[in-house]
């Protein structure tokens, strides 16, 4: 391999705009949640003592923070299948369409490019209480509607804003697998004889669960991150904690609650967690790349 | 393909076309609450079709302070756009020489940063998000468009991406360049550049996007109009107390706010797909 070197002066100048800027933005916040997570600090910033494990062990033995684990859970699965399922529901018929594909595609994508806090917004207005279309039909079914006082509807809504924005996502992704699966194999099971449902479920889907497993690691950490706007312009996490999530919650007790010692731990376990995702998914991939 | 069914063909263009429909909906009743009066709005549901106060909606909303809020969501917008563009360009000149100097030299700690980049990938901003609205507060960038763009820039998913199209690049081709006299610049400049022009477009319009609907850091930096995004004033304007909420004003706000994100996606839709699926890490 050709390489440039001689000039040991530039590679440095290169990387320097890089380095210093994920030093100032990257690493040295970074350290500071970790430090502060070992300290308490009051209110006012003007004084902290060493704490130990203690933040931790108030986040741990805080029945309110598995509670909040558990929103999240529910949230993240809620939105990762919705999301994934429909998507490759419609981008199964997209594939087998020859006439007409990339004008679905066209149609199907764009939502990518709405933001989570708008797409919140936009659903808002479809089941808001007093004028919501949604909510009209729902009372003529006999259902009442009403988010601000109903925890479960309140998350079903988050979970609906945030579907269906991540929806055109996971499309592009499990189109792209699709028309990479060699057209030949399914031909030879047709002319075996295997009807259309037999050939998804025995050649198409085993085919795709690479995709479908780097989606799901995807759609995870969309859950987890990126839907703070939507939940935020929804439901500012409740009633009461109902749609609460872990990075809500951080910025809940970090920034409403000025609770700096208890936000950082947090952040703490928070980083652990969404490391080791991250973490699975590289070994995963690396193991799909041998195969 | 002959064993496919007639039948399947047809009843596959109506479930497109029917989920195509479904998810247009939504936007689509937020245009034209948009178009209505305020009170038009509160006397009935929700209209399906498109009002006569739309222009006026919009030439006030644009043009005059909004609730809460000292400047009209034209400044919003411009706001957004200067962020927007900030971060994509920002991104993509430091992660083209950063991923130069990874693929194309060999250094002392070369390892050491490439992995001290990398590392940037597995957390993003909202995990340490207090932390770093402290160093941006100690280095007075709140309520300014570099404190806005700056801490976002801050993670490697561009020179990632870059670096793997680098590596592509047929070692002849450097060896070449050499032997024709062209210095490290020049390579750059003239044959490594001109070579990703398609991956550049792709990752400036996932890179757009991706600032432009940025949400919380925004939020907790920005206390005034002046450097306020419009995605972020959306919750301002819905926040009234016991008033009625402004729907007509909402809903207007959020069909501006996802216009230009939406126009870049459509327009550049080549580049977009490409881009996202080669960012599959």
């Amino acid at each position: 391999m050709a390489y440039f070197q001689r000039s040991h002066f530039m590679p440095w100048l290169l990387l320097a705009p890089q380095l210093i800027i994920v030093s100032v933005f990257f690493f040295w916040p970074a350290w500071q949640a970790v430090e502060q997570a070992f300290y308490i600090e009051d209110a006012f910033g003007l004084a902290r003592h060493f704490a130990g494990l203690s933040n931790f062990m108030a986040v741990l033995s805080d029945p309110a923070y598995y509670s909040v684990i558990w929103t999240t859970v529910v949230f993240s699965l809620s939105v990762a299948l919705g999301a994934m399922s429909i998507a490759l529901f419609l981008a199964v018929l997209a594939d087998r369409v020859i006439k007409g594909g990339s004008t679905y595609k066209t149609f199907l994508i764009w939502p990518y490019a709405v933001a989570p806090a708008v797409a919140g917004v936009v659903w808002l207005f479809l089941f808001d209480p007093s004028l919501g279309l949604v909510t009209a039909l729902l009372e003529r079914l006999g259902i009442e509607w009403n988010h601000n006082l109903n925890g479960g509807q309140a998350l079903l809504l988050v979970i609906l804003a945030s579907v269906w924005k991540q929806m055109s996502y996971n499309f592009v992704f499990f189109l792209a697998g699709l028309q990479a699966i060699p057209k030949s194999l399914l031909e030879s099971a047709a002319i075996d004889g295997a009807s259309p449902m037999r050939r998804f479920w025995t050649i198409t889907f085993p085919l795709l669960s690479p995709t479908s497993f780097f989606l799901l690691v995807m759609n995870s950490i969309y859950a987890f991150f990126e839907t703070f706007g939507t939940i935020d312009t929804v439901t500012s996490g409740g009633p009461g904690s109902a749609t609460t999530t872990l990075v809500y919650k951080i910025y809940q007790d970090g920034f409403v609650g000025q609770n700096l010692g208890t936000s950082a731990a947090q952040s703490v376990l928070l980083m652990v967690l969404v490391g080791g995702l991250t973490f699975i998914q590289f070994r995963f991939v690396e193991r799909r790349v041998q195969y | 393909m002959r064993y496919q069914r007639r039948g399947l063909d047809v009843v596959s263009h109506l479930l497109l076309a029917a989920g195509c429909g479904l998810f247009f909906l939504p936007v689509w009743l937020a245009f034209t609450a948009s178009t209505h009066s305020m009170s038009d709005l509160y006397t009935h549901i929700a209209p399906l079709w498109i009002g006569d106060v739309g222009l006026a909606n919009y030439a006030r909303l644009l043009s005059e302070p909004v609730n809460g809020l000292n400047a009209g969501v034209l400044r919003l917008l411009f706001n957004s756009l200067v962020m927007a563009t900030g971060i994509a360009v920002g991104k993509i000149v430091i992660s083209v020489l950063a991923a130069y100097a990874i693929v194309f030299f060999r250094f002392p700690f070369r390892r050491l940063c490439f992995w001290l980049i990398f590392i940037t990938l597995m957390l993003p901003v909202e995990v340490r998000i207090l932390p770093t609205y402290e160093v941006v507060a100690n280095l007075q960038m709140l309520d300014s468009y570099s404190g806005l763009i700056l801490p976002l820039i801050a993670s490697a998913t561009a020179t990632f991406l870059l670096r793997q199209f680098y590596l592509t690049i047929p070692p002849e081709l450097v060896e070449a360049a050499r032997i024709d006299g062209a210095g490290p610049w020049r390579f750059l400049k003239d044959i490594l550049l001109p070579l990703s022009k398609t991956n550049l477009a792709a990752l400036f319009v996932i890179m757009f996007i991706y600032g432009w609907n940025q949400y919380l850091w925004p939020l907790l930096i920005t206390t005034d109009a002046d450097y306020m995004t419009v995605v972020v004033s959306l919750k301002r304007m819905l926040t009234t107390g016991d008033a009625l909420v402004p729907w007509q004003d909402v809903t207007a706000t959020a069909i501006l706010a996802m216009g230009p994100p939406v126009l870049v996606i459509l327009i550049l839709q080549r580049y977009f797909v490409k881009g996202l699926v080669d960012a599959e890490k």
